[in-house]
């Protein structure tokens, strides 16, 4: 092919010159240009090589649907591979590089896969890699990947930005052709809300480049007149660079807005790329229909292209395929290739009409068309145009499961009847003159009664004559370009039992990858139709699916990436816990303070240290992160009667209890203390880590369950900041700062739940309880005080030496005191697998009550929580660790439990744990074999009472 | 898809959180005898063609439970009442 720029003509800004690189070869271009044309009008004909023959390829389409010219453009975290060049517009400095290709795109060693042919028939896949099994996943799979990818993507940060957005609309119109324009129009004159949306970088569609006549004038000079019409409009949005997508449920429509992909870098605060999300009371479907390619030898020779992007290249873009062209086509609408291309000063060799005997069975020349063979002779030239047809775009139509229609008349599927709120026009359902098109268009955007204006327009017939393979060909006849098969495939795999159009797209690869058959996929059909013995109605469509054509990640992220996907809550003592040095984890959506070291303490040094002080001392410890629910009501007590296992309408007013919460199937779901603050008013904790779940489920038991029960509830976590102060030294600290209370085992005793204030008049609720085996205290103040209370409390506990802690050091004096926590409750286990089966009240019904007493759950040989601990006692043990009897080899029968929580216990100078084993209340004392092949780590552990520490609970009650 | 939430109006699929069937009743006997009916109860559901009732909380929005009323082959939604109402008309 020697494509070249026409003297005159064409939309492109002849008074500009961009520069642009293509495999590090620097050409020039115009702005209006595609890389594609650009490309061709710079004589480049080969783009790209082949999937699995490496066969050297050129462009075959002018739009969306490109299944050979994928680039590589830009480079760093710019890079975006598979970008087809036929939709790429040019820009100053654009570079892109060819893909699938190696060492060259010129000379690619992978072409002897074309001499190797005869194995990569369809299925070769599975019928060439079958075995050994072994060989799967480190041999052949990773040849495999290195010899066919497609483009590789960029391993760093994308440096731009994208956007979400939302919009909504009387009318959203899918398409800006002459279809599109005429309900866009009509439905904006009448005063509806129009969205108009095209992928191209300018409106109008199929007008842009094909000579028609409407109104009187050129049909680019009517699409411009009613474009400016509509930009004029306030309750029109005109949106160009835009893809519909998708189809959702409720008339959504997804779009990406390609904002500034035209661009080698956004400008300061603009997304590169725009999500949409469109509301449409109604929409039009006026997206065209697809020129086929004709299956033919050698029809994927660069130089070979579809006859409408051939005089689309000439007309819109000025740029010519090639000198001397020949046309190949079973329909009339080639005829305008001949003409327009004629009228370009381009010499038109022949057309060969399959309507009349006429057939291609060869294309001579490897990397460009230098002649086509046909019966007898050759006809040299250096560019094909073919039309096989045209096949309506009807995938959105398709998209909530509709299957299309096959049109006898025009050959083609057209779109299935899906209701009033979205409706196929012009071309797209099937109607191929333009008179259609805009009488359809009118209609399809008539939101009253009234009967809108249609201009009048030059018509052309429109006919065909299905013609599906040149069964004689010599060359290779591709079906779909992008995967490499060929016509011979498709009745290979219907005689290998794989003939449903579903398998033999799976077996055959046919209309898979980035172009998702937008070409190939009727010419497939209709060739297996033949093979099966089927008619095409018969053999039907594969199923068609969002996305229409490829949305990059960056899309749909969004905004929504590093720190910005999920919001960050800090506690009140956030400022207090910085200023102590705290290191934060992040748990769940909160920070929350792990240690607090001081200089040259790893995480280690720094939570034994917190625990040694406050076991000595006090320590503060921020547990505002548990869930904090208030419940009030008349039946409030009745209500925690049957969310929790155990009792709360007993328990008297100023009390805290613990509290067990079951699922319905009878495991345990969450715990934590409840107060009884009035004789209507609970406040519930909940575990960190459950505390939206709490709520919601106590929402769904009162709504859903029991409305008849009078009770209020709402999550007061945000308002308290709450701290535990424990250690020996607690009582000692709080009483400083308390007003007019004197902190005694009478006035606050073990359990306590009482409103107090504090420092003066500040509201406080102070609970006496204790999660580290301490006397202990937990105060609430309302949120806004917490820095300032945290600090005079640290300023209280001086003279005993207090500190702050973190949740390492809770998690560590947990674990010796032997209490429960997210790794025993973690979804397998019942409360008496906790050691609380006594919890479960036999007087009341219970979410979870009877499901708890199946057999399986109250069997005693459940894995219930020990203690553990290494018998080597200078050992560091792990979770996750298996527990095995001694004699015992690995397997999941000898499987006695595992390893759930460990800790370094500074109190007793060693690791130790908790873990889960079989029966395990009867075998404290018991040696068995610690398992960890994760870590290759195997070593005997001694079983014990879960309670490492003070078993007697002195200290708490000190 | 829209929601039609008694309370905020359409709103948007998301802010919603689903539980499945609304049908179903939780037993109110504890008598072993009953362990069948809180065997289906917990574990045994439908899964229909065609209409569809279905536990829905609002919770991105107002925090109502609502039963949805859905056609799980068009995905057209019907409408939605509170589960308070829904649990009101269906009595166990």
């Amino acid at each position: 092919m020697t494509g070249l720029r026409l003297p005159s003509g064409g939309l492109v800004d002849r008074n500009t010159t961009l520069n642009f690189k293509f495999d590090g070869k620097a050409f020039t271009g115009h702005r209006g240009d595609t890389l594609a044309s650009a490309l061709i009008a710079n004589g480049v004909n080969l783009m790209g090589r082949s999937f699995k023959y490496h066969r050297p390829r050129g462009v075959i389409s002018a739009g969306a649907s490109e299944p050979n010219a994928l680039v590589e453009l830009r480079e760093g975290g710019r890079k975006e591979p598979n970008t087809r060049a036929t939709m790429v517009e040019l820009y100053e400095g654009l570079n892109a590089k060819s893909q699938n290709r190696w060492p060259s795109l010129n000379f690619d060693i992978g072409a002897v896969n074309s001499l190797a042919s005869s194995i990569f028939v369809a299925g070769f896949y599975y019928k060439t890699f079958m075995w050994p099994k072994s060989f799967w996943e480190k041999i052949y799979e990773p040849i495999i990947r290195k010899a066919a990818g497609l483009g590789t993507a960029s391993r760093e940060a994308d440096p731009d930005t994208y956007e979400k957005s939302y919009a909504h609309c009387d009318l959203l119109v899918v398409g800006s052709g002459p279809s599109g324009l005429m309900a866009a129009l009509t439905a904006a004159r009448s005063g509806a809300r129009v969205i108009l949306a095209d992928e191209g970088s300018a409106l109008g569609g199929s007008l842009l480049f094909e000579n028609e006549e409407i109104a009187g004038q050129s049909g680019f000079e009517w699409s411009q007149i009613v474009i400016a019409e509509l930009a004029s409009m306030p309750n029109v949005t005109l949106m160009p660079r835009a893809t519909i997508f998708g189809w959702f449920d409720g008339n959504i429509f997804g779009a990406l807005e390609r904002v500034n992909d035209h661009v080698a870098v956004p400008a300061p605060f603009e997304p590169r790329q725009r999500y949409w999300r469109i509301h449409a009371k109604r929409a039009v479907l006026a997206t065209g229909a697809e020129e086929r390619p004709l299956v033919f030898g050698g029809n994927d020779v660069p130089g070979v292209m579809l006859a409408s992007a051939m005089r689309h290249y000439a007309n819109r873009y000025a740029a010519a395929a090639g000198k001397s062209v020949t046309i190949f086509t079973n329909n009339d609408s080639a005829a305008r290739t001949a003409q327009d291309m004629k009228s370009h000063g381009v010499h038109v060799e022949t057309i060969i009409d399959t309507r009349k005997g006429g057939r291609i069975l060869d294309v001579k020349g490897g990397k460009g068309v230098a002649a086509v063979t046909t019966s007898g002779h050759n006809i040299p030239c250096d560019a094909v145009a073919m039309s096989g047809g045209w096949s309506p775009i009807v995938n959105l139509m398709c998209h909530q499961g509709a299957q299309p229609i096959w049109n006898e008349s025009i050959a083609g599927f057209v779109p299935p009847d899906v209701g009033a709120q979205f409706v196929a026009v012009g071309s797209a359902a099937g109607h191929m003159r333009l008179s259609e098109c805009l009488a359809d268009g009118a209609r399809a955007g008539t939101m009253k009664d009234k009967t809108p204006e249609i201009p009048k327009c030059r018509d052309e017939a429109f006919a065909i004559q299905p013609f599906w393979w040149v069964k004689e060909s010599i060359g290779k006849a591709f079906i779909d370009y992008q995967n490499d098969a060929t016509a011979k495939d498709l009745p290979l795999a219907a005689r290998e039992g794989y003939g449903h159009v579903e398998l033999a797209k799976r077996y055959t690869t046919t209309g898979m990858a980035t172009d998702q058959g937008k070409l190939g996929n009727v010419n497939a059909i209709a060739i297996l139709a033949e093979a099966s013995g089927k008619t095409i109605a018969e053999m039907g469509t594969t199923t068609f699916r969002p996305f229409y054509s490829p949305v990059s990640f960056g899309a749909f992220a969004g905004p929504f990436t590093g720190h910005h996907f999920q919001p960050t809550r800090k506690t009140p003592l956030h400022d207090w816990a910085v200023e102590h040095g705290a290191v934060f984890v992040e748990t769940g959506l909160w920070m929350r303070s792990s240690w607090f070291p001081k200089e040259g303490e790893d995480w280690l040094a720094s939570a034994s240290r917190e625990v040694c002080a406050t076991r000595s001392g006090v320590g503060l410890c921020d547990v505002t992160t548990l869930g904090k629910i208030d419940i009030q009501g008349k039946d409030a007590g009745a209500f925690l009667d049957r969310l929790y296992c155990n009792t709360f309408s007993t328990l008297n007013i100023g009390k805290a209890r613990y509290g067990l919460m079951l699922r319905e199937d009878g495991i345990v779901f969450d715990d934590g203390t409840t107060s009884r603050l009035a004789e209507d008013h609970y406040l519930m904790t909940t575990t960190t880590a459950n505390a939206a779940r709490v709520m919601s489920h106590i929402e769904f038991c009162h709504q859903a369950l029991w409305p008849e029960l009078d009770v209020q509830y709402v999550s007061v976590t945000e308002q308290w900041a709450q701290m535990a102060i424990a250690g020996p030294k607690s009582r000692a600290t709080l009483q400083k700062i308390v007003d007019d209370l004197v902190l005694n085992d009478e006035t606050v005793p073990y359990l306590a739940a009482k409103e107090i204030t504090v420092l003066g008049g500040i509201t406080a609720r102070l609970f006496r309880i204790s999660f580290s085996g301490e006397h202990a205290y937990e105060l609430a103040v309302p949120a806004d005080y917490g820095n300032a209370v945290a600090r005079a409390i640290m300023q209280a506990g001086s003279e005993f030496g207090i500190v702050p802690y973190g949740v390492e050091a809770l998690s560590i004096m947990r674990i010796e005191k032997g209490h429960v926590a997210g790794g025993e409750l973690n979804g397998t286990t019942t409360a008496a697998d906790l050691g609380l089966g006594k919890m479960m009240s036999t007087k009341k019904d219970y979410i979870g009550r009877m499901m708890a007493t199946r057999e399986g759950l109250v069997d005693p040989q459940r894995q219930c929580v020990v203690g553990i601990k290494p018998v080597d006692h200078s050992m560091k043990i792990r979770s996750g660790g298996h527990l095995l009897r001694q004699g015992d080899k690995p397997s999941m029968a000898a499987d006695q439990g595992y390893i759930c929580s460990v800790a370094f216990s500074p109190m007793l100078n060693m690791w130790l744990g908790l873990a889960l084993l079989s029966n395990g209340r009867a075998r404290h004392g018991e040696i068995v074999k610690v398992f960890d092949g994760l870590r290759g780590h195997h070593y005997l552990a001694e079983i014990c009472d879960p309670i490492h520490f003070d078993p007697e609970n002195r200290r708490l009650h000190a | 898809m829209l929601i039609p939430c008694p309370h905020c109006g359409n709103r948007p699929v998301e802010e919603f959180t689903f539980l499945g069937d609304a049908s179903i009743v939780r037993p109110q006997s504890n008598d072993p005898s009953s362990m069948p009916q809180w065997h289906a109860y917990v574990y045994e559901r439908e899964n229909p063609r065609g209409d569809f009732s279905e536990y829905a909380q609002h919770s991105g929005g107002c925090r109502a439970w609502l039963v949805v009323n859905r056609n799980t082959n068009t995905h057209k939604v019907n409408g939605a009442v509170t589960a308070t109402a829904f649990r009101q008309k269906v009595k166990p």
